[in-house]
Protein backbone atom coordinates (compact mmCIF):
# COMPACT_ATOMS: atom_id res chain seq x y z
CA UNK A 1 0.00 0.00 0.00
CA UNK A 2 1.43 3.08 -1.07
CA UNK A 3 -0.74 5.58 0.57
CA UNK A 4 -1.20 5.85 4.17
CA UNK A 5 -4.58 4.67 5.12
CA UNK A 6 -6.54 7.35 7.15
CA UNK A 7 -7.79 4.84 9.74
CA UNK A 8 -6.10 1.24 10.54
CA UNK A 9 -6.36 -1.20 12.93
CA UNK A 10 -3.30 -3.41 14.16
CA UNK A 11 -3.41 -6.15 15.60
CA UNK A 12 -6.08 -4.79 18.22
CA UNK A 13 -7.17 -7.28 20.88
CA UNK A 14 -9.74 -6.24 23.33
CA UNK A 15 -11.40 -9.24 26.15
CA UNK A 16 -14.47 -8.84 28.16
CA UNK A 17 -14.14 -11.26 31.08
CA UNK A 18 -11.78 -13.59 29.33
CA UNK A 19 -13.41 -13.56 25.99
CA UNK A 20 -11.25 -11.98 23.10
CA UNK A 21 -14.46 -10.00 21.39
CA UNK A 22 -11.56 -8.40 19.04
CA UNK A 23 -8.50 -11.45 18.94
CA UNK A 24 -5.66 -9.01 17.03
CA UNK A 25 -8.07 -6.85 14.30
CA UNK A 26 -6.42 -5.60 11.28
CA UNK A 27 -8.38 -3.46 9.16
CA UNK A 28 -7.51 -0.08 6.78
CA UNK A 29 -9.44 2.08 5.30
CA UNK A 30 -8.37 4.26 2.41
CA UNK A 31 -9.16 8.32 2.80
CA UNK A 32 -12.74 9.55 1.15
CA UNK A 33 -13.72 5.84 1.03
CA UNK A 34 -16.46 4.21 2.56
CA UNK A 35 -15.94 1.01 4.69
CA UNK A 36 -19.16 -1.49 5.61
CA UNK A 37 -17.92 -4.39 8.49
CA UNK A 38 -20.84 -6.98 8.02
CA UNK A 39 -20.91 -9.67 10.65
CA UNK A 40 -23.53 -11.33 12.92
CA UNK A 41 -24.39 -10.44 16.56
CA UNK A 42 -22.06 -10.05 18.97
CA UNK A 43 -19.25 -10.51 16.74
CA UNK A 44 -17.73 -7.46 18.08
CA UNK A 45 -18.61 -4.84 15.21
CA UNK A 46 -19.76 -2.05 18.12
CA UNK A 47 -16.73 -2.76 19.50
CA UNK A 48 -14.51 -2.00 16.50
CA UNK A 49 -15.98 1.02 16.57
CA UNK A 50 -15.94 1.86 20.44
CA UNK A 51 -12.08 1.25 20.23
CA UNK A 52 -11.69 3.69 17.54
CA UNK A 53 -13.71 6.14 19.02
CA UNK A 54 -11.93 5.93 22.03
CA UNK A 55 -15.29 5.14 24.61
CA UNK A 56 -13.23 1.08 24.77
CA UNK A 57 -9.99 0.69 25.39
CA UNK A 58 -7.84 -2.18 23.71
CA UNK A 59 -5.58 -4.53 25.40
CA UNK A 60 -3.49 -4.85 22.51
CA UNK A 61 -2.60 -3.18 19.24
CA UNK A 62 -2.77 0.05 18.00
CA UNK A 63 -5.52 2.24 16.08
CA UNK A 64 -3.60 4.65 13.28
CA UNK A 65 -4.87 8.10 12.03
CA UNK A 66 -3.60 9.74 9.49
CA UNK A 67 -0.82 6.85 10.51
CA UNK A 68 -0.65 8.33 14.09
CA UNK A 69 -1.68 5.83 17.23
CA UNK A 70 -4.46 7.23 18.87
CA UNK A 71 -4.86 4.64 21.79
CA UNK A 72 -4.63 6.14 25.04
CA UNK A 73 -4.54 9.85 24.27
CA UNK A 74 -5.94 12.11 26.90
CA UNK A 75 -8.88 13.40 27.34
CA UNK A 76 -8.10 16.97 26.07
CA UNK A 77 -6.48 15.41 22.81
CA UNK A 78 -9.33 13.25 22.34
CA UNK A 79 -11.54 15.94 23.06
CA UNK A 80 -10.05 17.37 19.55
CA UNK A 81 -9.42 14.65 17.76
CA UNK A 82 -13.63 14.47 17.84
CA UNK A 83 -13.97 17.90 16.51
CA UNK A 84 -12.81 15.86 13.38
CA UNK A 85 -15.18 12.84 14.26
CA UNK A 86 -18.69 12.14 13.10
CA UNK A 87 -21.21 9.55 14.55
CA UNK A 88 -24.65 8.24 13.42
CA UNK A 89 -25.67 6.32 17.14
CA UNK A 90 -27.91 2.88 16.39
CA UNK A 91 -30.69 4.40 18.84
CA UNK A 92 -29.86 7.88 17.31
CA UNK A 93 -28.82 8.54 20.71
CA UNK A 94 -30.28 12.00 20.01
CA UNK A 95 -30.20 14.00 23.76
CA UNK A 96 -34.50 13.77 25.29
CA UNK A 97 -33.66 16.64 27.10
CA UNK A 98 -32.85 19.05 24.32
CA UNK A 99 -34.96 20.00 21.17
CA UNK A 100 -33.80 18.62 18.06
CA UNK A 101 -32.06 22.28 16.92
CA UNK A 102 -30.04 22.30 20.09
CA UNK A 103 -29.50 18.19 19.19
CA UNK A 104 -27.70 18.97 15.90
CA UNK A 105 -25.81 22.05 17.16
CA UNK A 106 -24.66 20.50 19.91
CA UNK A 107 -21.08 20.53 18.82
CA UNK A 108 -21.32 23.96 17.91
CA UNK A 109 -22.82 25.40 21.12
CA UNK A 110 -21.14 23.77 23.41
CA UNK A 111 -17.50 22.96 22.33
CA UNK A 112 -17.08 25.29 19.69
CA UNK A 113 -18.85 28.35 21.36
CA UNK A 114 -20.73 29.42 18.40
CA UNK A 115 -23.85 31.74 19.22
CA UNK A 116 -27.45 30.22 19.16
CA UNK A 117 -28.38 32.73 16.50
CA UNK A 118 -25.74 31.06 14.08
CA UNK A 119 -26.00 27.22 15.74
CA UNK A 120 -29.55 27.18 14.92
CA UNK A 121 -29.02 28.30 11.34
CA UNK A 122 -26.61 26.09 10.95
CA UNK A 123 -28.58 23.42 12.47
CA UNK A 124 -31.38 23.87 10.05
CA UNK A 125 -29.12 24.03 7.78
CA UNK A 126 -28.01 20.29 8.72
CA UNK A 127 -31.47 19.34 8.71
CA UNK A 128 -32.54 20.39 5.64
CA UNK A 129 -29.10 18.45 4.31
CA UNK A 130 -31.25 15.36 5.36
CA UNK A 131 -34.49 16.18 4.15
CA UNK A 132 -36.14 17.13 7.58
CA UNK A 133 -38.74 20.05 7.69
CA UNK A 134 -37.31 23.57 9.81
CA UNK A 135 -40.52 23.08 11.77
CA UNK A 136 -38.97 20.01 12.88
CA UNK A 137 -35.89 22.24 14.87
CA UNK A 138 -38.29 22.87 17.57
CA UNK A 139 -39.68 19.67 18.62
CA UNK A 140 -38.28 17.08 21.02
CA UNK A 141 -36.49 13.82 20.12
CA UNK A 142 -39.32 11.69 21.23
CA UNK A 143 -41.84 13.64 19.32
CA UNK A 144 -40.41 12.19 16.17
CA UNK A 145 -40.98 8.92 14.01
CA UNK A 146 -37.70 6.40 15.06
CA UNK A 147 -36.32 7.29 10.87
CA UNK A 148 -37.00 11.55 11.90
CA UNK A 149 -34.50 10.72 14.69
CA UNK A 150 -31.99 9.00 12.53
CA UNK A 151 -31.95 11.69 10.40
CA UNK A 152 -31.46 14.05 12.77
CA UNK A 153 -28.79 11.87 14.46
CA UNK A 154 -26.98 12.07 10.63
CA UNK A 155 -27.80 15.66 10.94
CA UNK A 156 -26.07 15.97 14.05
CA UNK A 157 -23.18 13.72 12.39
CA UNK A 158 -22.33 15.72 9.57
CA UNK A 159 -22.82 19.51 10.99
CA UNK A 160 -19.08 20.38 11.79
CA UNK A 161 -18.46 18.43 8.61
CA UNK A 162 -16.36 15.92 9.95
CA UNK A 163 -12.99 13.88 8.13
CA UNK A 164 -14.14 10.52 9.59
CA UNK A 165 -17.72 9.14 9.58
CA UNK A 166 -18.91 6.60 11.92
CA UNK A 167 -22.57 4.61 11.35
CA UNK A 168 -23.50 2.27 13.56
CA UNK A 169 -26.41 -0.23 12.73
CA UNK A 170 -27.92 3.03 10.51
CA UNK A 171 -30.91 0.82 9.30
CA UNK A 172 -31.89 -1.22 12.19
CA UNK A 173 -35.03 -1.04 13.07
CA UNK A 174 -36.39 1.06 10.40
CA UNK A 175 -38.87 -0.18 7.96
CA UNK A 176 -37.21 -0.95 4.33
CA UNK A 177 -37.96 2.17 2.70
CA UNK A 178 -37.16 4.02 5.99
CA UNK A 179 -33.82 2.64 5.27
CA UNK A 180 -33.48 2.57 1.71
CA UNK A 181 -34.22 6.74 2.43
CA UNK A 182 -31.48 6.57 5.03
CA UNK A 183 -28.76 4.71 3.32
CA UNK A 184 -29.24 7.31 0.73
CA UNK A 185 -28.79 10.40 2.58
CA UNK A 186 -25.89 8.66 4.33
CA UNK A 187 -24.06 7.98 0.79
CA UNK A 188 -24.98 11.65 -0.06
CA UNK A 189 -23.62 13.15 2.38
CA UNK A 190 -20.55 11.16 2.67
CA UNK A 191 -19.83 11.83 -1.03
CA UNK A 192 -20.47 15.36 -0.40
CA UNK A 193 -18.21 16.19 2.29
CA UNK A 194 -15.62 13.85 0.86
CA UNK A 195 -15.33 11.75 4.47
CA UNK A 196 -13.83 8.61 4.72
CA UNK A 197 -16.39 6.28 6.88
CA UNK A 198 -16.79 3.22 8.52
CA UNK A 199 -20.19 1.70 9.04
CA UNK A 200 -20.91 -1.23 10.48
CA UNK A 201 -24.63 -3.32 9.89
CA UNK A 202 -25.95 -6.69 9.07
CA UNK A 203 -28.53 -5.40 6.53
CA UNK A 204 -26.90 -6.26 3.09
CA UNK A 205 -28.40 -3.66 0.93
CA UNK A 206 -27.54 -1.20 3.16
CA UNK A 207 -23.66 -2.53 2.70
CA UNK A 208 -24.17 -2.36 -0.70
CA UNK A 209 -25.42 1.14 -0.67
CA UNK A 210 -23.28 3.29 1.10
CA UNK A 211 -20.05 0.89 1.12
CA UNK A 212 -17.21 1.04 -1.82
CA UNK A 213 -15.67 -1.80 0.40
CA UNK A 214 -17.24 -4.77 2.77
CA UNK A 215 -15.20 -6.24 4.92
CA UNK A 216 -16.52 -9.29 7.61
CA UNK A 217 -16.25 -9.84 11.25
CA UNK A 218 -16.24 -13.49 12.48
CA UNK A 219 -15.17 -14.41 15.79
CA UNK A 220 -12.81 -10.93 16.34
CA UNK A 221 -10.96 -11.07 12.73
CA UNK A 222 -11.66 -10.13 9.87
CA UNK A 223 -12.41 -13.23 7.46
CA UNK A 224 -13.43 -12.05 3.95
CA UNK A 225 -12.66 -8.54 2.34
CA UNK A 226 -13.51 -7.18 -1.09
CA UNK A 227 -15.06 -4.42 -3.23
CA UNK A 228 -19.25 -4.21 -2.56
CA UNK A 229 -19.87 -5.42 -5.77
CA UNK A 230 -18.39 -8.85 -5.28
CA UNK A 231 -20.32 -9.52 -2.02
CA UNK A 232 -22.39 -11.66 -3.91
CA UNK A 233 -19.97 -13.57 -6.20
CA UNK A 234 -17.17 -14.37 -3.94
CA UNK A 235 -17.21 -17.73 -2.84
CA UNK A 236 -15.95 -17.56 0.68
CA UNK A 237 -17.84 -20.35 2.78
CA UNK A 238 -18.47 -17.64 5.64
CA UNK A 239 -19.67 -15.00 3.59
CA UNK A 240 -22.24 -17.31 1.39
CA UNK A 241 -23.83 -18.46 4.42
CA UNK A 242 -23.99 -15.17 5.72
CA UNK A 243 -25.55 -13.49 2.48
CA UNK A 244 -27.69 -16.61 1.86
CA UNK A 245 -28.95 -16.96 5.19
CA UNK A 246 -28.48 -20.08 5.88
CA UNK A 247 -28.07 -21.40 9.87
CA UNK A 248 -26.01 -24.51 8.41
CA UNK A 249 -22.99 -23.89 7.55
CA UNK A 250 -18.76 -22.85 8.41
CA UNK A 251 -20.76 -20.31 11.16
CA UNK A 252 -22.28 -21.84 14.14
CA UNK A 253 -24.10 -19.16 16.56
CA UNK A 254 -24.11 -20.12 20.06
CA UNK A 255 -27.78 -18.93 20.25
CA UNK B 1 -11.03 -23.13 32.07
CA UNK B 2 -9.80 -25.83 34.90
CA UNK B 3 -9.15 -22.80 37.14
CA UNK B 4 -12.41 -21.77 36.58
CA UNK B 5 -14.43 -25.12 37.14
CA UNK B 6 -12.53 -25.62 40.29
CA UNK B 7 -13.27 -22.29 41.82
CA UNK B 8 -16.84 -22.88 40.94
CA UNK B 9 -16.89 -26.36 42.90
CA UNK B 10 -15.40 -24.97 45.79
CA UNK B 11 -17.39 -21.64 47.09
CA UNK B 12 -14.82 -21.27 50.16
CA UNK B 13 -16.14 -18.54 52.42
CA UNK B 14 -12.87 -17.17 52.68
CA UNK B 15 -12.66 -16.75 48.75
CA UNK B 16 -15.77 -14.97 49.40
CA UNK B 17 -15.06 -12.71 51.77
CA UNK B 18 -12.02 -11.79 49.85
CA UNK B 19 -14.10 -11.05 46.59
CA UNK B 20 -17.10 -9.05 48.91
CA UNK B 21 -13.69 -6.68 50.45
CA UNK B 22 -11.77 -6.57 47.03
CA UNK B 23 -15.50 -5.79 45.43
CA UNK B 24 -15.85 -2.99 48.38
CA UNK B 25 -12.59 -1.18 48.30
CA UNK B 26 -12.98 -0.92 44.63
CA UNK B 27 -16.11 0.89 44.55
CA UNK B 28 -15.08 3.18 47.18
CA UNK B 29 -11.96 3.96 44.91
CA UNK B 30 -14.67 4.29 42.24
CA UNK B 31 -16.44 6.63 44.10
CA UNK B 32 -13.09 8.59 45.30
CA UNK B 33 -11.56 9.24 41.06
CA UNK B 34 -15.54 9.96 40.29
CA UNK B 35 -15.33 12.90 42.64
CA UNK B 36 -12.85 14.47 42.15
CA UNK B 37 -12.98 14.60 38.50
CA UNK B 38 -16.48 15.67 39.08
CA UNK B 39 -15.10 18.53 41.59
CA UNK B 40 -12.38 19.20 39.37
CA UNK B 41 -15.19 19.70 36.65
CA UNK B 42 -17.16 21.71 38.83
CA UNK B 43 -14.37 23.99 39.71
CA UNK B 44 -12.71 24.89 36.34
CA UNK B 45 -13.83 26.31 33.29
CA UNK B 46 -15.79 26.08 31.01
CA UNK B 47 -18.93 26.01 32.47
CA UNK B 48 -22.41 25.29 31.38
CA UNK B 49 -24.46 28.11 33.38
CA UNK B 50 -27.49 27.04 31.25
CA UNK B 51 -26.98 23.59 32.98
CA UNK B 52 -26.37 24.93 36.58
CA UNK B 53 -29.39 27.00 35.96
CA UNK B 54 -31.50 24.23 35.31
CA UNK B 55 -30.32 21.94 37.99
CA UNK B 56 -30.55 24.47 40.83
CA UNK B 57 -34.27 24.85 39.73
CA UNK B 58 -35.09 21.37 39.75
CA UNK B 59 -33.03 20.51 43.10
CA UNK B 60 -33.55 23.91 44.82
CA UNK B 61 -36.87 25.28 43.97
CA UNK B 62 -38.90 22.42 43.39
CA UNK B 63 -37.72 20.87 46.25
CA UNK B 64 -39.29 23.47 48.45
CA UNK B 65 -42.67 22.07 49.06
CA UNK B 66 -41.54 18.39 49.59
CA UNK B 67 -38.92 19.91 52.30
CA UNK B 68 -41.49 22.47 53.93
CA UNK B 69 -43.99 19.76 54.65
CA UNK B 70 -42.03 17.65 56.46
CA UNK B 71 -40.43 20.25 58.66
CA UNK B 72 -43.78 21.66 59.58
CA UNK B 73 -44.88 18.18 60.72
CA UNK B 74 -41.82 17.66 62.31
CA UNK B 75 -41.45 20.91 64.05
CA UNK B 76 -45.38 20.06 65.63
CA UNK B 77 -44.59 16.62 66.60
CA UNK B 78 -41.54 17.18 67.81
CA UNK B 79 -42.77 20.26 69.81
CA UNK B 80 -45.65 18.02 71.42
CA UNK B 81 -43.56 15.20 72.25
CA UNK B 82 -40.52 17.41 74.30
CA UNK B 83 -43.35 19.17 75.66
CA UNK B 84 -44.74 15.72 77.41
CA UNK B 85 -41.24 14.52 78.31
CA UNK B 86 -40.06 17.67 79.60
CA UNK B 87 -43.59 17.61 81.98
CA UNK B 88 -41.93 14.50 83.16
CA UNK B 89 -39.65 16.37 85.84
CA UNK B 90 -41.21 20.27 85.17
CA UNK B 91 -39.42 21.59 82.32
CA UNK B 92 -42.04 22.12 80.03
CA UNK B 93 -41.39 25.85 79.75
CA UNK B 94 -37.61 24.73 77.77
CA UNK B 95 -39.68 23.03 75.08
CA UNK B 96 -39.09 26.31 72.49
CA UNK B 97 -35.30 26.07 73.01
CA UNK B 98 -34.99 22.50 72.43
CA UNK B 99 -37.34 22.15 69.77
CA UNK B 100 -35.07 24.91 68.30
CA UNK B 101 -31.95 23.50 68.90
CA UNK B 102 -33.23 19.90 68.02
CA UNK B 103 -34.34 21.86 64.12
CA UNK B 104 -31.11 23.75 63.76
CA UNK B 105 -28.62 21.54 64.50
CA UNK B 106 -29.87 18.10 63.94
CA UNK B 107 -33.21 17.74 62.13
CA UNK B 108 -33.35 20.32 59.64
CA UNK B 109 -29.96 19.51 57.73
CA UNK B 110 -30.80 15.86 57.79
CA UNK B 111 -34.41 15.34 56.52
CA UNK B 112 -34.11 17.81 53.86
CA UNK B 113 -30.85 15.86 52.79
CA UNK B 114 -33.09 13.13 53.14
CA UNK B 115 -36.04 13.83 51.26
CA UNK B 116 -33.16 15.56 48.41
CA UNK B 117 -32.12 11.56 48.58
CA UNK B 118 -35.55 10.57 47.74
CA UNK B 119 -36.33 13.34 45.22
CA UNK B 120 -33.22 13.80 43.80
CA UNK B 121 -30.73 11.75 43.93
CA UNK B 122 -32.82 8.98 42.30
CA UNK B 123 -34.08 11.42 39.74
CA UNK B 124 -30.36 12.07 38.99
CA UNK B 125 -29.75 8.52 38.84
CA UNK B 126 -32.64 7.49 36.57
CA UNK B 127 -31.93 10.37 34.24
CA UNK B 128 -28.14 10.03 33.64
CA UNK B 129 -28.33 5.99 33.77
CA UNK B 130 -30.98 6.38 31.15
CA UNK B 131 -28.29 8.44 28.83
CA UNK B 132 -26.05 6.21 29.53
CA UNK B 133 -28.14 3.07 28.42
CA UNK B 134 -29.20 4.89 25.17
CA UNK B 135 -25.52 5.81 24.51
CA UNK B 136 -26.16 9.76 25.06
CA UNK B 137 -22.99 9.67 27.31
CA UNK B 138 -21.29 8.29 24.77
CA UNK B 139 -22.70 10.55 22.07
CA UNK B 140 -21.75 13.70 24.13
CA UNK B 141 -18.16 12.53 24.03
CA UNK B 142 -18.08 12.31 20.42
CA UNK B 143 -19.41 15.53 20.21
CA UNK B 144 -16.38 16.67 21.84
CA UNK B 145 -17.99 17.52 25.59
CA UNK B 146 -17.06 16.48 28.54
CA UNK B 147 -19.68 14.72 30.45
CA UNK B 148 -18.12 15.61 33.72
CA UNK B 149 -18.56 18.95 33.22
CA UNK B 150 -21.91 19.02 31.48
CA UNK B 151 -23.81 16.65 33.66
CA UNK B 152 -21.83 15.83 36.68
CA UNK B 153 -20.66 19.01 37.73
CA UNK B 154 -23.81 21.39 37.62
CA UNK B 155 -25.53 18.89 39.81
CA UNK B 156 -22.85 18.75 42.71
CA UNK B 157 -22.53 22.51 42.44
CA UNK B 158 -26.18 22.88 42.67
CA UNK B 159 -26.64 20.31 45.66
CA UNK B 160 -23.74 22.18 47.55
CA UNK B 161 -25.49 25.28 47.08
CA UNK B 162 -29.30 24.70 47.26
CA UNK B 163 -29.00 22.60 50.27
CA UNK B 164 -28.22 24.32 52.52
CA UNK B 165 -30.64 27.01 51.34
CA UNK B 166 -33.75 24.79 51.70
CA UNK B 167 -32.07 23.91 55.12
CA UNK B 168 -32.48 27.20 56.04
CA UNK B 169 -36.07 27.21 54.86
CA UNK B 170 -36.57 23.63 56.83
CA UNK B 171 -35.56 25.78 60.06
CA UNK B 172 -37.88 28.28 59.61
CA UNK B 173 -40.65 26.14 59.16
CA UNK B 174 -39.87 23.72 61.91
CA UNK B 175 -39.91 26.11 64.31
CA UNK B 176 -42.72 27.42 63.07
CA UNK B 177 -44.78 23.87 63.56
CA UNK B 178 -43.48 24.12 66.78
CA UNK B 179 -44.73 27.39 67.83
CA UNK B 180 -48.54 26.52 66.08
CA UNK B 181 -48.83 23.39 68.08
CA UNK B 182 -47.63 25.54 71.37
CA UNK B 183 -50.06 28.30 70.79
CA UNK B 184 -53.08 26.41 69.59
CA UNK B 185 -52.72 23.37 71.85
CA UNK B 186 -50.27 24.15 74.74
CA UNK B 187 -51.42 27.90 75.66
CA UNK B 188 -47.57 29.18 75.01
CA UNK B 189 -48.08 32.86 74.30
CA UNK B 190 -46.98 33.28 70.85
CA UNK B 191 -44.55 36.24 71.74
CA UNK B 192 -42.31 34.74 74.30
CA UNK B 193 -42.05 31.91 72.34
CA UNK B 194 -40.53 33.36 69.80
CA UNK B 195 -38.66 35.84 72.05
CA UNK B 196 -37.13 32.14 73.81
CA UNK B 197 -36.00 30.46 70.86
CA UNK B 198 -34.64 33.87 69.60
CA UNK B 199 -32.43 35.09 72.46
CA UNK B 200 -31.32 30.72 73.16
CA UNK B 201 -30.09 30.13 69.46
CA UNK B 202 -26.69 31.11 68.94
CA UNK B 203 -25.60 31.34 65.23
CA UNK B 204 -23.36 28.20 65.25
CA UNK B 205 -26.15 26.47 66.12
CA UNK B 206 -27.88 27.10 62.55
CA UNK B 207 -24.08 27.25 61.04
CA UNK B 208 -23.33 24.27 61.75
CA UNK B 209 -26.50 23.07 60.33
CA UNK B 210 -25.75 24.90 57.39
CA UNK B 211 -22.38 23.46 57.22
CA UNK B 212 -23.93 20.01 57.40
CA UNK B 213 -26.51 20.88 54.49
CA UNK B 214 -23.78 21.58 51.96
CA UNK B 215 -21.80 17.89 52.85
CA UNK B 216 -25.30 16.49 52.00
CA UNK B 217 -25.39 18.00 49.62
CA UNK B 218 -23.07 17.16 47.82
CA UNK B 219 -23.39 13.53 48.86
CA UNK B 220 -26.84 13.18 47.61
CA UNK B 221 -25.62 14.63 44.06
CA UNK B 222 -22.79 12.95 44.23
CA UNK B 223 -24.71 9.61 44.59
CA UNK B 224 -26.91 9.63 41.95
CA UNK B 225 -24.53 10.55 39.27
CA UNK B 226 -21.96 8.38 40.37
CA UNK B 227 -24.41 5.06 39.88
CA UNK B 228 -26.24 6.78 36.99
CA UNK B 229 -22.57 7.12 35.54
CA UNK B 230 -21.94 3.45 36.38
CA UNK B 231 -25.17 2.04 34.97
CA UNK B 232 -25.44 -1.42 32.81
CA UNK B 233 -28.07 -4.02 31.66
CA UNK B 234 -30.51 -1.30 30.07
CA UNK B 235 -33.34 -1.06 32.16
CA UNK B 236 -33.25 -3.01 34.69
CA UNK B 237 -29.63 -1.17 35.79
CA UNK B 238 -31.26 2.03 35.89
CA UNK B 239 -33.74 0.65 38.24
CA UNK B 240 -30.65 -1.16 40.26
CA UNK B 241 -28.78 2.41 40.17
CA UNK B 242 -32.24 4.39 41.61
CA UNK B 243 -32.05 2.02 44.39
CA UNK B 244 -28.39 2.26 45.38
CA UNK B 245 -28.11 6.00 44.58
CA UNK B 246 -30.98 6.25 47.46
CA UNK B 247 -29.73 4.11 49.63
CA UNK B 248 -26.01 4.70 49.56
CA UNK B 249 -26.80 8.22 49.66
CA UNK B 250 -28.95 7.87 53.53
CA UNK B 251 -26.43 5.51 54.83
CA UNK B 252 -23.76 7.95 54.01
CA UNK B 253 -25.95 11.29 54.76
CA UNK B 254 -26.70 9.67 58.60
CA UNK B 255 -22.44 8.37 58.66
CA UNK B 256 -21.43 12.28 57.67
CA UNK B 257 -23.79 13.46 60.12
CA UNK B 258 -22.41 11.81 63.22
CA UNK B 259 -18.90 12.65 61.97
CA UNK B 260 -19.73 16.40 61.46
CA UNK B 261 -21.13 16.23 64.90
CA UNK B 262 -18.46 15.05 66.54
CA UNK B 263 -16.45 17.32 64.84
CA UNK B 264 -17.94 20.32 65.99
CA UNK B 265 -18.66 19.23 69.39
CA UNK B 266 -15.21 19.61 69.89
CA UNK B 267 -14.36 22.16 67.58
CA UNK B 268 -16.43 23.95 70.03
CA UNK B 269 -14.76 23.01 73.03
Amino acid sequence: MTQTPKLAWKGVTKRFGGRAVLDGLDLSVAPGKSLVIIGGSGQGKSVTIKTALGLLRPEAGEIELDGKNIVGLSEGARRKLFSRIGVLFQGAALFDSLTIWENVAFRLLNADGVSRKVAKDRAIEALEQVRLAPSVADRYPSELSGGMQKRAGLARAVVAQPEILFFDEPTTGLDPITAAAINELISNQVRRLGSTAVSITHDLASAQTIGDEIAMLHDGKIIWRGPAAELHTTDNPYVRQFVEGRAEGPISHAV
Amino acid sequence: MTAQAARKAAPNPIRALGRSTLAAISTVGGVGVFAVRGVAAALSPPWFFGQLWRQIVAIGFFSLPVVGLTAVFTGAALALNIFTGGGRFNAEQVMPQIVALGITRELGPVLAALMLAGRVSAAIAAEIGAMRATEQIDAMRTLSTDPFRYLVGPRLLAGVLMLPILTAVADTIGVAGGWLVATRVLDFSPTVYIRNTISFLESWDIISGLIKAGVFGFIVTLMGCYHGYNASGGARGVGRATTHAVVSSAILIFASDYLLTTFFTHAAK
